[in-house]
């Protein structure tokens, strides 16, 4: 079998129960327009946007309202025609469960909305082929387009790397239990997938792209072969892999068709791969082909809580209650429990958050669908995690480590390279929640970096601040012998002068070592507590770069690290500011005594 | 906790804790029966007692450490180290040597380590050799012989439950153990001559062929239900005949391979001792280089060693070194591009 078709198993993996059959049997729906949207402006991991709106401002469907300053933040658009009524605080689909500034845009009457344009047009590039790949980037951005899936980053950044691409994946695995989004918009939309995949491929200058299907998608996979058959690409090939958790994550899929690793901290990038789920892929041949920006997703709307299992189009911003009423699902106060994503990796939301771009599943359980997991036993170690781990972890070993706090051990064991899959929890003969233990464990470790970054800060600190008082103490010692050696001459100057000139001279002389004093005074605290202030402000003014050009590599290598380092940033740039005010402030006072 | 019980995943697979020891004291029932069959009642009799005194051992410790004591033994864990010490002791070994033993590796050797899964020896293994060391002579005299070697029938059920309930160790029809006496014997005589006695004419080694068969069909059975792996059995396997084979040809001087095999504890050892997952070594390559050593060992202990059978000894040693091993057997994790290995962080690349 020569390179291309062939499928490298993945180890480990597990198989949960599909639950696919309940919602897959139907075509998309489109649920009603909302009444409202709200719209993060922390949207995906990247840098918060601005609005560019106020409130009472009329704004129209996909046109742009908020953008940030760096190329991550991705830029925001109005998901409906509607007018601005709040800018504030609002709960988040996010496991954190935090509230982040949105811009909440309620739709107009029916008589405003007849006089208003329907929504931004971009115009269509129906020729895409001989566009630039300049104007087809920035159309992606434009577009508001960001990953379907995962951490939701921009898309378009995914498109701006400086590593050569020889490789596109797109990931229509969708390996999760109960999620059938990608596999409906594959069955329905298959021409548009292929299409936005020729699309990338003319991005990246790539040469292949595999669409890799789950074999437990027979349609989906007929429907993109029929598709691919009727443009006759030979550069895009469908590669079935076994069904099987969690073959769609990034680095299983990855490995699964080309046989090899990303490197551990790394991005598919370097390995001249880049991979795209099929709704963005969708959303890149609307927005090129027919101008269309992004203001709407395929959501499987599932579980044993709801009366009509299926997926839908829903307008990104409705809030969950709104999209899950709409599908006849009771909700009272914060009920039902919904979780977002998958019973593998999902977690609960806020249900009066907004559907957000990478808001692939609601997931509303019967009462009794997910049962609580008994008290966890005592870990046997009969291995059986071990067989499952996708990653070749240790799971048993992470989670004594995890439960002892040995965190150097757990790093020995790779604790950083667990994708929180859940599949060794699945199999845990014991129900020990062990991703729980294992996002514990990396918290901690993360905080203890964090402290040990800050000691090593202080210690800097502290040895700088030894070496100055070494160099006050040094210069003060020469200056007192200076001063001795002078004493010296005039006591034996003295001894020849008259009184009359005596008592002159004392004056002199204590005059100049009043003078002396002050000078010494001012020696001391003026110029020293300056120098220490320019210090700060240097030091952190570097600390600021420094975090910059990182966030900046992290950024266009879409390295997982851009949250952390943004945050990072935050606070140095405010470290600096705080530096450079008591500067000012010392200058000014100082300089007016 | 509540923040716990609400992350992902959400969805448990049906496994149980004693799920997994029912289906190992199941997989351990064909060789007990053929135990049983070849060599009386002692072996069924001596497991009722093991497992009983192992059961109350635990439920004591347990109420002394005050942990939930009914929770606790619903794990079948103390039940399945009473039957494999039934299958381990000797079928005559007055009843006392198997409260003492079963006491010792629950007491002992389980819950001052910690309990379930902390254990640094195989609880079985260390009760086995602490009464052999302590009690050599019941010990050593206490197996049977099969009818048809001995020309007697085994002791009736109540015969051999009025032995098993006496203080002194039964020493009528007792013999040493298929491994001892070859060894003993092939000192005087020839391989053939071997064969012309009494113990050989019925077979060679006759009736612990069958029990060691019905040790593997257990074994198969864990194998496919995945509750162990491979690698702790075949490492056994290969460990013990990568000497067995080049010095064991001559039957005349050393004992064949075949009887390394199928005549003493090999088969049980490897799939219901080297596979103890506590007290072996964690990944799969390390499980293979501790079934390695117990093999090696075993081999060495057999051969030029004291002891009527030397799986227990061999796999106490490698208990003690199985963390050693852990060390440097961690699997290569995706995307490095070796194993770490060792005690400490490699150097990272900047
Ligand atoms: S599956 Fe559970 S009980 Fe078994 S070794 Fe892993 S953590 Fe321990
Ligand atoms: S959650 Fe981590 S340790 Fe567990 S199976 Fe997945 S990758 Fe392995």
């Amino acid at each position: 079998m020569s390179r291309v078709d062939r499928i490298w198993p993945l180890p480990g993996g597990i198989h949960p129960p599909e639950h696919k059959s309940e919602s897959n049997g139907r075509p998309i729906a489109r649920l009603p327009a909302p009444h409202h949207v709200v719209l993060p402006l922390h949207q995906n991991s990247g840098l918060p946007a601005e609005p560019m709106v106020a409130i009472g401002e009329q704004v129209q469907r996909g046109q742009l309202i908020a953008k940030g300053h760096h190329p991550v933040s991705a830029l925001v658009h109005a998901t409906i025609s509607g007018r601005v009524t709040a800018i504030e605080d609002r709960p988040f689909a996010h496991p954190s469960g935090l509230s982040v500034p949105s811009i909440v845009i309620e739709s107009l009457s029916d008589q405003e909305a007849a006089l208003s344009p329907e929504a931004v047009s971009m115009a269509p590039m129906r020729d895409w082929a001989t566009e630039t790949k300049e104007r087809l980037v920035s159309r992606i951005q434009e577009a508001g387009i960001t990953g379907l899936g995962g951490a939701g980053f921009p898309s378009h950044i995914k498109y701006l790397g400086q590593r050569q691409i020889h490789t596109l994946i797109v990931n229509g695995v969708e390996c999760e239990p109960y999620i059938t989004a990608d596999d409906r918009l594959m069955r329905e939309h298959a021409t548009d997938i292929v299409t936005g995949t020729q699309i990338a491929l003319k991005i990246l200058s790539a040469s292949t792209a595999f669409i890799a299907i789950e074999d437990n998608k027979p349609e989906a996979i007929s429907a993109i072969k029929a598709a691919l058959v009727a443009v006759t690409d030979t550069r895009i090939k469908v590669k079935v892999v076994p069904t099987k958790y969690p073959s769609g994550g990034e680095k299983q899929l990855v490995y699964l068709l080309t046989g090899r690793e990303v490197p551990s901290g790394d991005i598919p990038a370097s390995l001249g791969i880049v991979m795209q789920n099929t709704g963005t892929l969708y959303a890149i041949k609307e927005a090129v082909v027919s101008g269309t920006p992004m203001t709407e997703r395929v959501v499987t709307i599932t579980g044993e809580g709801t009366p009509n299992p299926g997926n839908y189009w829903v307008t990104i911003g409705t809030p969950i209650q709104d999209a899950l009423a709409a599908t006849q699902v009771a909700v009272t106060g914060n009920r039902p429990r919904v979780i977002m994503g998958g019973p593998m990796m999902g977690y609960d939301v806020d249900i009066t958050a907004p559907v957000s771009k990478v808001t692939n599943c609601l997931l509303v359980p019967s009462a009794t669908e997910f049962p609580t997991a008994p008290d966890p036993d005592p870990c046997i170690r009969c291995g059986l995690c071990e067989q499952a781990c996708p990653a070749n972890l240790l799971p048993q070993k992470l989670f004594w480590n995890a439960v002892h706090h040995e965190w150097e051990q757990a790093r020995l064991n790779s604790l950083s390279d667990c994708i929180e899959c859940g599949a060794c929890s699945w199999v845990c003969p014991s129900n020990i929640p062990l991703v729980q233990h294992y996002r514990f464990a990396k918290a901690e470790i993360k905080r203890e970096a964090i402290e040990t970054i800050k000691a090593d800060q202080s210690r800097l600190r502290f040895e700088q601040r030894q070496a100055r008082l070494e160099r006050d103490a040094a210069e003060k010692d020469a200056k007192r012998k200076a001063r001795a050696a002078e004493a010296a001459k005039a006591q034996a100057a003295k001894a020849q002068d008259t009184p009359s000139t005596l008592d002159a001279s004392a004056k002199d002389a204590i005059l100049a070592s009043v003078a002396r004093a002050k000078a010494k005074k001012a020696a001391s605290t003026g110029p020293v507590t300056q120098e220490a202030l320019e210090n700060t402000v240097v030091l952190a003014q570097q600390a600021v770069d420094k975090t910059r050009v990182k966030l900046a590599t992290a950024v266009s290598d879409g390295l997982p690290s851009v949250e952390a380092l943004t945050g990072a940033l935050q606070k140095l740039e405010k470290r600096l500011a705080d530096a450079q005010s008591a500067l000012q402030s010392h200058t000014e006072t100082g300089d007016a005594p | 906790m509540s923040l716990m019980q609400r992350s992902s995943p959400h969805v448990m697979g049906r496994n149980t804790t004693s799920r997994i020891m029912l289906w190992v004291i199941v997989a351990a029932l064909p060789g007990l029966l053929a135990l049983s069959y070849f060599y009386g009642w002692g072996y069924l009799i001596n497991t009722v007692i093991c497992v009983v005194s192992a059961v109350l051992a635990e439920a004591a410790i347990l109420m002394l450490r005050k942990r939930p004591v009914l929770k606790t033994l619903k794990d079948a864990s103390a039940v399945l180290t009473g039957v494999l010490l039934g299958v381990t002791l000797p079928p005559f070994a007055p009843w006392w040597i198997m409260v003492i033993a079963s006491g010792f590796a629950m007491v002992f050797v389980k819950h001052l380590y910690g309990g379930l899964g902390q254990n640094l020896f195989n609880p079985a293994m260390a009760a086995f050799a602490l009464v052999l060391i302590s009690f050599p002579l019941p010990m050593t005299t206490s197996w049977s012989t099969p009818e048809a070697i001995s020309g007697e029938p085994l002791p009736s059920f109540s015969q051999q439950l009025s032995h098993n309930l006496e203080w002194q160790a039964y020493d009528g029809i007792t013999m040493a153990t298929p491994l001892d006496h070859y060894k003993t014997k092939i000192k005087r005589l020839t391989a053939d001559e071997l064969a012309q006695t009494p113990e050989y004419v019925a077979g060679p080694f006759y009736g612990i062929l069958w029990v060691n068969l019905a040790f593997l069909l257990g074994g198969l059975l864990l194998l496919f239900l995945k509750i162990i792996s491979w690698h702790g059995p075949v490492g056994l396997f290969t460990g013990l005949l990568v000497l067995a084979l080049p010095f064991s040809a001559d039957a005349d001087s050393a004992m064949p391979v075949l009887m390394h095999l199928f005549a003493g504890a090999t088969v049980f050892g490897a799939f219901f001792i080297v596979t103890d997952p506590a007290s072996s070594a964690t990944s799969n390559r390390g499980k293979f280089i501790f079934g390695f050593g117990v093999g090696i060992l075993t081999y060495c202990i057999r051969t030029w060693g004291n002891f009527p059978d030397a799986i227990a000894f061999a796999v106490l040693l490698m208990n003690i070194s199985a963390p050693f091993i852990d060390h440097y057997t961690r699997p290569r994790t995706y995307g490095k591009p070796k194993p770490v290995s060792g005690y400490k962080l490699p150097e990272e690349s900047p």
